[in-house]
């Protein structure tokens, strides 16, 4: 809503500067985003009215002119001139030298120079709409009103501040200028100067010129009409035009401008119709045919559908109600009686009509809001009156107003008790009735609630938005300012809590893999079925959630996985990462349709936590070779997360969709599948661009949290003996996984660790069998072990992994 | 068989040498087979003062020329070892008469310890030579790079969100979760904006492609993490005092400030006789944590169905101290998050008595606290993923 400073003022008194009004409304609740200032360049002293006292011609050229300019106080300029439309007598903008103006030739704001013209010195400039910063207009001179003296700084007759208000939705009062000026009122203690809403009422009765019928009162609240009769339907005068521009507006004919300029005075919306081409003059308001079709305004032909309200005569729709005027009864050249309607529409159908037509006009934006049916009359008023002003005619007597659902002007209370419950600060009642009186609000006497502690309010007619006694509180802290409601630290008692494991786990879970060198991404919810389909088997889990008004191609369903964003990721920073290694993971949901009755349940959203891992294993660097990351960097990452959680996973040959064959493990946790890790099919690589090996893993977090359980780690004693090493190479098949010699070597008693250091297959190794290499620590807890007990402990290690994986000590 | 063990000692190991010729009062034995094949024998001519003197300045010449430690140890075995010049002296000294015995064994003696420790200071300087010139061969360039180890990192929006959230669970709050797929009923329902309100327009939704009979969608990607006010309130009785952090969904056309998917931290305390003022301490202290000691906070009157009253919470500028700058659009402050009491009806709604209880909630973006704090100028940067700005945290 624009709010021009200069219309403001003729509703309430403002001594504020436009930047200290901008913020008083904004603390307030009025957001004002932008203040843009008319005039604010144009100095007092050189930029003046004039009044243009003769014009002579330029001896050296046809086109060009010489006014003389009379500026006040027996002060005369002659000046050379290039405008068609100078004329003496005009009152026009003059600017002396140096004025700082906008040049057309240099595009910018400069002062004005002296100029010898054609062998004329002009001394000053008569000006035009572009040098002023007013418009467009660089043809002509502007030529103002007549009525500012000659000599007036220009500034005080066309100088402005437009603030441009971000209304909230609960104040549709503030999207009108009278509304903006009550907010004024109460911030500054000036009081709002009412429009004058008198007019003659030459005409007959308008009961016996028209007839008015609401058929659906739920949806028609009230209606109230006049009528004009001999009118001129032409231009508006200039004070409209510019207001309407200021505004924001398009001025259209005077008609129209009136009640478009109403409705931004008081925020009701306006109709005027051609009352000839309504049948019979009778207009009823009832809710659309199934596929009745009305022209509209906007040369659209709109079909209708119940709830829609239109406006109809006795034969056919003539207005959408609330929304948009239809073509065939609105206002034309050739109008000479209109009919101007003010009626209060519901908010709920208005909105679903304008938005199921995809129509948005500013009457529909504000009914939609909710607007108090007493404005219905005053507005109607108010035009009215206007109309007569700027189109001439007669009006009828009195005006239609059938409101059968009207009641009662709402009365709120606020007590005393309630400002201490809510706000935390002690009022006086005094102090409150005084700040909801400057709001409007009144004192209703006939109350019986109202006493010393306890006020019963009326709410004035301008505001919708006030219902409960809490609406009354807000009200008097914005009034009053929350830089005057004291700051406390909570007093209540902490609640008892109960954290959340699962929560604390994913975070740990978090830390840790920063910790192993990677680097956390958040990427987007929502993917496309062609990504989820590259990274997923076809019998895997529900079919993705699709979103009904997705906003783009790429961003249609929720991911089952989080595979998908994480190659794409990857994908993305291979291209820009120089040939440096990515280590890359993210944590977040997936969302899983629950099989059954999709609609009547929210999805399972899973926890998950995915790792990718390609290109060399370290930065570029003069020290380390750069091998390519594979299986095993992933692994590792695994392994040092799986520490710092305390927790062993098992990791046994597997197959996925996603991973190469052979390269890629299952991962079990206390004999839970967790998740998978592996080096990623090359398929599925080309699938997302990437022409290098990535190795990735995929936890559940929800599994991996489930299988750890929430329990305290147990302690075992630290033995203070000494540890006995041993590194012995046997020879196995090929097939014997290692973790099986490792698990078989853990188990004695005595083995305190035990890692392999060395595979090898190849010359000295018979075929089909590798050698690993074992480092062994061997530990009692009650004593330095000897050499033979030691010796005693290998042999029975040897002896066993012979008999269950075939072992032989290496020579 | 001291004086045994210590030649057998002296002859090979530096380090014991240096150690007896320091220490150990050594006790010369005369050993006539031995001193019989050693060069340099002055058994001849009868020790006096003189010639001890005279070894003893001959020494110390040498031993100044001495350069190396194998050069070292060859002066020591001339003059020191078992048939040095010095010690022959000593061993002569049985020959003399008692008087001049006495005279020379004192002054070889004297000259003994002389250039034992003459020995000792001459071995330190070589070794000192020869570690300062090893040293030089073993330099490294301590500016080249050091052995590269993988640098992780999280989030900035983790690590906001983490930050937000400490600094509530400090003041009493818990951190609770809830889902990111949400009923219409808990996303606008609930919190007081029935269906076809204008209201709802400040939260345009990404609605789940499941119809009811009715042809209305119940389902939604929440638009906001304020959903949790009602489940959690639901869930328990009075007092309650929680953040929520999440992610949050809107339609929403993407620029340097908007992004239709990201992070809120919803905060929420009910109890009996919690005030607006409560709000205001409570977020003066939360902006105190995040923002600086000697940040101030402004409240002005804004719009949420949720809330009544309804306001925005502004810190001055953190970067201009409220005098105006890029960051702060030249007022000198900045809003940080919407908040205000809860609304009655949302209180009822779970059945809280709302004569009773009262309460307040506020909710903000991390994204937007992490771009003020950082300078960051574009929201989009933080889901784009692009490694050159997440490392930058």
């Amino acid at each position: 809503m624009l709010v021009p400073l200069s219309l403001l003022r003729k509703y309430v008194p403002v001594s504020l500067s436009p930047a200290e009004l901008a913020h008083a409304l904004t603390m307030a609740g009025t957001e004002i985003g932008e203040v843009s200032e008319v005039g604010a360049d144009w100095d007092r002293d050189k930029v003046l009215v004039g009044r243009v006292l003769s014009v002579d011609p330029h001896p050296n050229a046809d086109r060009l002119t010489l006014p003389t300019v009379d500026l006040g106080g027996g002060e005369t300029k002659r000046v050379v001139c290039g405008a068609p439309n100078v004329a003496a007598g005009q009152k026009i903008a003059f600017a002396h030298e140096g004025a700082r103006l906008y040049s057309y030739r240099s595009g910018r704001v400069e002062p004005l120079k002296a100029a010898k013209i054609r062998g004329v010195v002009s001394a000053g400039m008569v000006c035009s709409a572009l040098e002023l910063g007013l418009g467009e207009d660089h043809e002509g001179i502007l030529v103002l009103d007549d009525d500012a003296p000659a000599g007036t700084p220009l500034v005080d007759v066309l100088g402005d501040a437009v603030l441009d208000a971000e209304v909230t939705p609960n104040r549709p009062d503030c999207l009108s200028v009278l509304g903006v000026a009550h907010e004024v009122a109460a911030i500054t203690g000036e009081t709002v100067i009412e429009p004058d809403l008198s007019y003659p009422e030459d005409g007959g009765p308008i009961e016996d010129r028209v007839k008015i019928e609401i058929a659906d009162p739920d949806l028609c609240g009230r209606y109230t009409a006049s009528l004009v009769e001999g009118v001129t339907v032409g231009p508006s005068p200039k004070w409209l035009r510019d207001a309407l521009e200021r505004l924001g507006q398009r001025p259209i004919n005077n008609i129209v401008d009136v009640t478009n300029f109403v409705m931004m005075e008081y925020g009701q919306p306006l109709h005027a119709f051609d009352l000839d081409t309504i049948e019979d003059s009778t207009v009823v308001i009832r809710t659309a045919r199934s596929d009745e079709s009305l022209a509209t305004l906007d040369d659209e032909t709109r079909t209708l559908r119940p709830p829609m309200l239109v406006i109809a005569d006795p034969s056919r729709a003539i207005a959408l109600a609330g929304v948009i005027g239809g073509a065939d009864t609105a206002v034309t050249e050739g109008t000479t009686s209109i009919l101007i309607e003010s009626a209060s529409f519901d908010a709920i159908n208005t909105r679903k009509t304008a938005s199921g037509l995809r129509i948005s006009s500013e009457a529909a934006y504000r009914f939609e809001r909710g607007i108090r049916a007493d404005l219905a009359p005053l507005a109607l008023r108010r035009a009215t009156k206007l109309i007569l002003e700027v189109a001439g005619g007669t009006a009828a007597r009195g005006i239609m107003d059938v409101h059968p659902g009207r009641g009662p002007a709402p009365v709120v209370s606020i007590s005393r008790r309630r400002i201490r419950q809510s706000l935390g600060v002690d009022l006086g009642m005094d102090e409150v009735e005084r700040v909801l009186g400057s709001l409007g609000f009144e004192r209703d006497d006939a109350s019986a609630s109202s006493s010393d502690d306890e006020l019963a309010m009326k709410v004035p007619y301008w505001r919708a938005d006030i219902a409960i006694e809490d609406d009354l509180v807000e009200e008097v802290a914005r009034i009053v300012g929350y830089d005057n409601i004291p700051t406390t630290m909570l007093s209540t008692p902490v609640p008892h809590h109960e954290p959340d494991p699962l929560r604390r786990t994913r975070e740990t879970l978090r830390d840790l893999l920063a910790a192993a060198g990677m680097q956390e991404v958040i990427s987007y919810s929502l993917t496309d079925s062609a990504t989820l389909d590259a990274v997923r088997a076809a019998d895997d889990g529900p079919e993705p959630i699709a979103i009904a008004n997705p906003m783009s191609s790429e961003m249609q369903v929720l991911r089952t996985s989080l595979r998908g964003s994480a190659l794409r990721t990857l994908a993305a920073n291979l291209r820009v990462s120089r040939g440096d290694g990515l280590r890359l993971f993210e944590i977040g949901s997936v969302y899983l349709a629950k099989d059954e009755a999709k609609e009547r349940d929210l999805p399972e959203e899973r926890q998950m936590a995915v790792g990718v891992l390609a290109g060399p294993r370290g930065d570029v660097s003069w020290l380390v070779e750069q091998g390519g990351m594979d299986f095993f960097d992933a692994k590792g990452v695994l392994e040092s997360v799986s520490d710092g959680l305390g927790v062993e996973l098992e990791y046994e040959p597997s197959s996925d969709p996603v991973m190469r064959p052979g390269r890629t493990a299952r991962l079990t946790c206390a004999g839970k599948p967790v998740g998978v890790v592996g080096e990623v099919d090359r398929d599925v690589l080309g699938r997302f661009d990437v022409d290098e090996g990535v190795a990735m893993f995929e936890l559940d977090v929800e599994a991996l949290y489930g299988a750890i359980g929430n329990e305290t780690a147990g302690f075992s004693g630290v033995s203070r003996f000494p540890e006995s090493e041993r590194d012995f190479a046997l020879l196995v098949d090929e097939t014997v996984p290692s973790a099986r010699i490792r698990k078989i070597i853990g188990q004695h008693k005595l083995v305190v660790r035990a890692a392999p250091f060395d595979v090898y297959s190849g010359e000295g190794v018979p075929a089909g069998k590798k050698s690993i290499a074992y480092r062994v620590a061997f530990q009692s807890p009650s004593g330095t072990l000897t050499t033979a007990e030691v010796d005693r402990a290998q042999g029975d290690l040897l002896r066993r992994l012979g008999r269950e994986v075939g072992a032989e000590l290496r020579g | 068989m001291i004086g045994g063990s210590c030649t057998s000692l002296g002859a090979g190991a530096d380090s014991l040498t240096v150690f007896l010729g320091q220490t150990y009062n050594c006790t010369i034995v005369p050993n006539a087979e031995h001193a019989a094949r050693l060069p340099g024998d002055t058994l001849a001519e009868d020790a006096t003062t003189e010639l001890v003197d005279e070894v003893q300045a001959r020494a110390q010449q040498d031993l100044r020329s001495a350069a190396t430690l194998d050069a070292l140890e060859r002066w020591r075995i001339s003059y020191l070892g078992r048939g040095g010049e010095l010690t022959l002296v000593l061993r002569s000294l049985g020959s003399l008469a008692p008087e001049a015995r006495r005279d020379v064994g004192a002054a070889a003696n004297k000259a003994k310890a002389v250039l034992e420790e003459g020995l000792a200071d001459r071995r330190g300087e070589i070794e000192d030579a020869a570690d300062a010139s090893s040293a030089d061969e073993e330099a490294i360039d301590v500016t080249l790079p050091g052995r590269p180890a993988p640098r992780g990192g999280l989030h900035p929006t983790t690590r906001m969100v983490r930050e937000i959230c400490d600094a509530f669970v400090s003041m009493g709050f818990d951190v609770v979760e809830g889902p990111e797929v949400e009923w219409d009923s808990y996303n606008f329902e609930a919190l007081n904006i029935p269906r076809d309100h204008p209201a709802r327009d400040m939260w345009n939704s990404l609605w789940v492609d499941y119809a009811d009979d009715t042809g209305h969608r119940p389902m939604l990607l929440r638009t906001h993490t304020s959903p949790m006010q009602a489940r959690i309130m639901e869930k328990t009785r009075p007092p309650v005092r929680v953040v929520v952090p999440g992610k949050c969904y809107r339609y929403e056309a993407t620029d340097a400030t908007h992004e239709w998917h990201f992070y809120q931290v919803e905060g929420l305390a009910v109890d009996e006789g919690i005030t607006f003022a409560d709000l205001k301490g409570t977020l003066y202290e939360f902006a105190r944590r995040i923002f600086g000691q000697e940040r101030r906070i402004r409240f002005r009157c804004d719009y949420f169905p949720f809330v009544e009253p309804g306001v925005d919470m502004s810190i001055d500028c953190f970067k201009c101290d409220g005098g105006g700058c890029r960051i702060c659009g030249g007022t000198g402050w900045i809003e940080i998050m919407g908040a205000g009491m809860v609304h009655p009806n949302v209180l009822e709604g779970v059945g809280y008595d709302p004569d009773v209880y009262t309460g307040f909630a506020f909710g903000m973006g991390p994204e937007r606290i992490a771009m003020l704090k950082h300078g960051i100028d574009d929201i989009r940067l933080f889901y784009s993923n692009d490694l050159r700005f997440l490392r930058q945290f």
